[in-house]
């Protein structure tokens, strides 16, 4: 983990500029040139998120403050610091898994930043169900700490809808032991200027990874999924899903890199993004990236960017269904693969029914 | 009454049809013979109002509805069924919810309550089993993996269900073997009534064999050449349609 190329608000000189790399297609000094001032907190109703109710507890930041109010037992905070522990002395997997709900809410013009950290006990099974929410002109960074233990599983399902106007920046740095298993799927209908990024330290060795995703966007969203996942053992297993559809003047951008150390022997990794395109001045940026330095291994990848098929929408309406009910069938039927590879059932319905209304 | 009348349509500002003009009285079954490329494909699409066939002149109505003034889901609605030739694949979508959500928006569109998705479940059953189509086919994706006789079964299953009052059948035989061929003409007959209408576009005179056409027309050059009886289509097919293309030049 490398703390310090992490964005800083309070810090100009880590804003990183359009000549770096990894924030080619995120250019976050357009929009941002001096420290935003701090955002105020304010209440936000206890079980409103796009989760609703859904699992035991929830933990909330308005304006990057944690709201003391929900504290509940597995939590240690500290400031706009929180520490969530599932459960301990687990020595085998519980049926029912350990659901969190944590929830980023912005609101009005400041800038804050907030930062979590969740520990997956051996053994134990995690569902957190993160979302970013709210609306106005704010800039939110958050940075998320997440370790899942030897045996632990943890499923990360991100719901991102943070606003037309906002500036929102995420990052979570995932360390994983033996026998470890992290899902996650990442929803996103973008924001002005939106990252989502995700790294992940891979230790091989019976070690499941999927990190899937999918961007929606329209008017002049930008979305950027981006991960890293370093393979620096033997015989780890990566698999990854991106989907996107961009209307009106979006820009989505994915950059997938997916490293295998030498001595990562027998890895398998596969990687694929596949998006649409739904308008003329609409935009993908997509960088898949395999870096290999092991012998004996499995590595594939496949990137598509392409439009709704003009037969298929020509069938559909031959049929009476109207050109913009069959557009959005058919953007659904192309997305809700990625849903279907989440594996908790509420979860899962929870996630569909965000994405049709969001079609 | 479908009646088409002096209809000129381009494709990619290639005129295919030039002055085509044609009536089906309703209850009729009309068949349209012709030689490869006669634009006997581009009528089923014109009608139907496919992107990229531009009408450049002439008019085509249904029961005194302008069509050419609808875009293709409000022609569906208005009664149009395009079997296709090719019946498209739709990824994603199961054929059952393809149906349903199509037969809804119909009956939105025409002002007509929706069916809910029990008695539509009863309606496709029923529908299924008249066919012999294995109602498990009906929960996989439209058309994605079917077999050429499968597609065309789906083709019957949606007419069936969708109830359009003009059906234009382009080259429904195509890619089917013999007992398939039976199935779906007699799936088609089956929907033979005094208030529905058939186009049977076909380049062979076997189709007519299980489909039996009120009348036949010929369809060379972009505009119809020839019209008789049903002995018009076995004439055909012992003499071929040399000697109606230099009357089409």
């Amino acid at each position: 983990m490398n703390l310090s190329s992490r964005l800083d608000l309070n810090d100009v000189s880590s804003f990183p500029t359009r000549r770096v790399e990894e924030w080619k297609y995120t250019d976050v000094r357009r929009y941002l040139r001096e420290a935003p001032r701090g955002g105020e907190p304010f209440a936000v109703g206890h079980a409103t998120g796009p989760f609703g109710d859904l699992g035991v507890h929830e933990q909330v930041f308005a304006n990057g403050h944690w709201l003391l109010q929900q504290a509940s037992d597995p939590v240690a905070s500290d400031g706009n610091q929180l520490h969530i522990y599932g459960r301990k002395g687990l020595r085998v997997r519980p049926d029912v898994p350990f659901v969190e709900r944590l929830r980023f809410v912005g609101s009005g013009g400041g800038g804050w930043q907030s930062s979590a950290g969740i520990t997956v006990g051996p053994n134990d099974h995690c569902v957190l169900l993160e979302s970013y929410e709210g609306t106005g002109s704010y800039v939110g960074n958050v940075a998320l700490n997440i370790a899942v233990l030897e045996g632990g599983r943890l499923d990360r399902i991100v719901l991102a809808e943070s606003g037309s106007e906002a500036l929102v920046f995420s990052r979570a740095d995932v360390k994983l032991s033996r026998g470890a298993t992290l899902n996650q799927t990442i929803l996103t209908t973008g924001s002005k200027l939106q990252r989502l990024e995700t790294r992940v330290i891979h230790p091989g060795e019976n070690v499941e990874v999927r990190l899937d995703g999918v961007y929606a966007l329209s008017g002049a969203a930008h979305a950027d999924l981006t991960s890293i996942v370093d393979h620096i053992g033997p015989s780890g297993q990566t698999s990854q899903l991106i989907k996107g559809v961009v209307h009106d003047t979006a820009r989505g951008v994915f950059q997938g890199k997916i490293i295998v150390q030498r001595g990562a022997d027998g890895t398998d990794a596969r990687m694929g993004h596949h998006a649409l395109i739904a308008s003329e001045r609409g935009e993908v940026d997509a960088k898949p990236e395999l870096i290999i330095y092991a012998d004996d291994v499995q590595c594939a990848h496949g990137n598509t960017v392409g439009t709704l098929d003009e037969s298929a929408l020509f069938y559909m309406q031959q049929r009476g269904i109207p050109a913009d009910e069959a557009r959005a069938l058919l953007t659904q039927a192309f997305l809700i693969e990625v849903v279907d590879r989440i594996e908790d059932e509420a979860a899962r319905e929870v996630v569909r029914e965000w994405l049709e209304a969001r079609l | 009454m479908l009646s088409i009348s002096n209809l000129h349509v381009s494709v990619a500002d290639k005129p295919i049809l030039k002055g085509l003009t044609l009536e089906v009285p309703a209850g009729e079954v009309h068949a349209v013979m012709g030689p490869n490329g006669a634009g006997k494909s581009t009528l089923g699409y014109s009608l139907s109002g496919r992107p990229g066939y531009e009408v450049t002149a002439g008019s085509a109505s249904w029961n005194g509805q302008d069509l050419l003034d609808l875009d293709p889901a409000e022609r569906a609605a208005a009664g149009v069924f395009l079997s296709f030739q090719y019946p498209t694949e739709i990824p994603g979508v199961p054929a059952m919810t393809f149906i349903r959500t199509a037969l809804n928006a119909q009956k939105r569109a025409r002002g007509e309550e929706e069916v809910s998705a029990p008695a539509f479940l009863k309606l496709v059953r029923a529908a299924a089993t008249a066919l012999k189509m294995d109602f498990d086919m009906l929960k996989r994706p439209l058309n994605v993996g079917f077999s050429g006789g499968e597609k065309k079964r789906m083709e019957i299953l949606q007419m069936a269900l969708l109830e359009p009052s003009l059906l234009i059948l382009d080259e429904t035989d195509s890619g089917l073997d013999i007992d398939a061929l039976r199935i779906v003409s007699e799936g088609v007959n089956a929907l033979r009534s005094s208030e529905r209408s058939m186009l049977v576009i076909t380049h062979y005179q076997r189709l007519l064999d299980y489909i039996k056409p009120d009348r036949v027309h010929v369809l060379a050059g972009g505009r119809i050449v020839a019209s008789g009886g049903p002995e018009l289509a076995h004439e055909l097919e012992a003499e071929g349609y040399d000697k109606f293309l230099p009357a089409a030049a």
